[in-house]
C-alpha cells in the first residue's frame, strides 16, 4: 500500500503542478490576472502595496508564495516563461521588501561573541526559544481533526521538503558544500525515491485520508503558514542571503528530532501506525544525524571560512524560530478557542 | 573508506564508514543508514542511537579530548539531570 502510494506520488512529482488558488485581495488579484495573460505583461499595482502586518497578511503571503512557486512547479494555465519575466520579478521584489523588513524587525541582532562561535550560538538561541510547544500539545492532547489540520499546514513545505535549501548548493564551496549535500542526499532518500522525505509525507497524508496532491490545500492556508515557506524560498533565491539559508536549515534540523518523535507518538495515541508514522519516525533518527552536520560542518564551518556570513547565519535561525513561533501561536490560539486553524476551510477535511 | 567516529560538541557520536553495529551477543543491530548518530548523553529513548534528547537535558561535552585538569570543562560535563 505504502509503495503504491509512493509510486503514484512519484509519478506526479515528475510533473509537479498545481492550480492557481482563488485570489485573496488586491495583491493576488492583480498578480493572478496577469499570470493568466501573456508572460511579461505588466502587473497592475494602482493601489498601495503596503500592508499592515506582512508576515500574517493572507494576500501578500499568497502572492509571494505563487511568485516563488513558479520556480518549483507548473501553475495550471500559466505560461512557464513567467518564471523569469521582468514584470513578475519587479512585482515580487516589492513584496519581498515588505517581507524582509518585517523579518528584520522581528529578529534580534547578534553579538560579536555569538558571531565568533556560530555552532555554540545556534544551540544557545534554540535553547532560549520560548515559543509555545505545539508538539507537546499535539503529542498529549490534540484531536485527530487538529492533527489533520497540522498536516495540511505542513503540506505547504513538506511535499517539497528540502527543495528550498538545495538552492544553497551551487552557492557554497568546499566543506560546507559537502556537508549540505550530505544532509540533502538523505532528505532525498539516499538514492531511493520511496524514502524521499516528501514522499514519506505524502504517504502520511494519504494514510490519514488527506489529499496528498501537491498544492491541493494551498487555498486554505493562512498567511502565517505560507510565510514559513516563503522565508526559505526568499533566503534560497537570493545568493546574498545564503548565510541565512544555512542558518535556517541548521535551526530546522536542530529543532526536528524531538517534535517529530512527539508527532509520531500522537498518531500512535490515535491508533495509527506505519505508514502514517513513517515520516515522523524517520525524522527522529535522521535529524539526530543532520543537526550535527548542519550546525557544525555546515553553519559553523561556513562562518569560520566566511566570517562576514556569521551574522546572517544566526539571523536565519532566529527568523525561523520567530516565524515558526507565530505560526504555532496561531494554531494553539485557534484550537484553544475551539475553532479551526484553517479559517478558509470550506468543507470538512476528513470524512 | 576508513571508519570514523566523531564526537560532536554537546551532541552525539557520528559514525561514518563501513560498519556493523552488534549487541554484546553478536547480534546485528538493525540500521539502514550510512551515517548514524550514537547516543552520548545516555538519555536517548532509542539507544544506542541518538534521538535528540541531549538538547532537552542540557548535555555538555567537548568535541575533542576532555582534559580532567581543566575544571571548567569538567563542570560543563555535569548535566545534572
Amino acid at each position: 500500500m505504502a509503495i503504491e502510494i509512493a509510486k503514484e506520488h512519484r509519478g506526479q512529482a515528475s510533473a509537479r503542478s498545481l492550480p492557481l488558488p482563488p485570489s485573496r485581495g488586491p495583491l493576488t488579484a492583480s498578480l493572478f490576472t496577469a499570470l493568466l495573460g501573456q508572460p511579461g505583461s505588466p502587473i497592475s499595482s494602482n493601489f498601495s502595496l503596503a500592508v499592515e502586518n506582512p508576515l500574517a497578511d493572507d494576500d501578500l503571503q499568497l502572492a509571494l508564495y505563487v511568485c516563488y512557486e513558479l520556480h518549483y512547479a507548473e501553475l495550471e494555465g500559466v505560461d512557464q516563461r513567467w518564471e523569469w519575466a521582468p514584470s513578475l520579478l519587479g512585482y515580487r521584489a516589492l513584496l519581498e521588501a515588505q517581507f524582509e523588513s518585517a523579518i528584520n524587525a522581528l529578529v534580534l541582532p547578534c553579538t560579536p561573541r555569538q558571531r565568533a562561535d556560530v555552532g555554540g550560538s545556534l544551540q544557545e538561541i534554540l535553547a532560549n526559544d520560548e515559543s509555545p510547544s505545539l508538539s507537546r500539545y499535539v503529542e498529549t492532547q490534540a484531536s485527530l481533526e487538529e492533527f489533520l489540520e497540522l498536516a495540511i499546514h505542513r503540506s505547504a513545505y513538506q511535499l517539497k521538503e528540502a527543495d528550498p535549501h538545495s538552492w544553497a548548493i551551487p552557492r557554497l564551496t568546499g566543506a560546507p558544500k559537502a556537508a549540505l549535500v550530505e544532509v540533502q542526499a538523505d532528505e532525498y532518500g539516499g538514492g531511493s525515491a520511496e524514502r524521499m522525505h516528501s514522499v514519506l509525507f505524502a504517504n502520511t497524508m494519504a494514510a490519514l485520508g488527506l489529499d496528498a496532491r501537491y498544492g491541493h490545500y494551498l487555498a486554505q492556508l493562512p498567511g502565517i503558514t505560507l510565510a514559513g515557506v516563503n522565508l526559505m524560498s526568499f533566503f534560497g533565491l537570493h545568493r546574498r542571503l545564503r548565510g541565512a539559508l544555512v542558518g535556517h536549515l541548521a535551526g530546522f534540523e536542530m529543532t526536528s528530532s524531538i517534535p517529530n518523535r512527539r508527532y509520531g507518538n500522537a498518531l500512535r495515541r490515535m491508533g495509527y501506525g506505519a505508514p502514517a508514522t513513517d515520516f515522523y519516525d524517520e525524522h527522529v533518527e535522521a535529524d539526530a544525524v543532520h543537526e550535527n552536520i548542519a550546525a557544525w560542518d555546515l553553519a559553523h564551518r561556513l562562518a569560520s571560512e566566511e566570517p562576514a556570513l556569521a551574522a546572517d547565519i544566526l539571523m536565519g535561525a532566529r527568523a525561523l524560530l520567530a516565524v515558526e513561533g507565530l505560526w504555532a501561536g496561531h494554531l494553539m490560539a485557534a484550537w484553544q478557542r475551539g475553532e479551526t486553524s484553517l479559517p478558509r476551510s470550506c468543507a470538512p477535511i476528513h470524512e | 573508506m576508513e571508519v570514523s567516529i566523531t564526537p560532536y560538541r554537546d551532541g552525539p557520536y557520528l559514525l561514518r564508514g563501513p560498519f556493523t553495529l552488534r549487541d554484546q551477543d553478536g547480534v546485528a543491530i538493525a540500521n539502514s543508514r550510512r551515517v548514524v548518530a550514537l547516543c552520548r548523553c545516555g538519555k536517548s529513548r532509542t539507544r544506542p542511537f541518538c534521538d535528540g534528547t541531549h538538547r532537552l537535558i542540557d548535555f555538555h561535552a567537548p568535541s575533542g579530548l576532555e582534559s580532567s585538569l581543566d575544571s571548567s570543562v569538567e563542570d560543563e560535563g555535569q548535566n545534572g539531570d
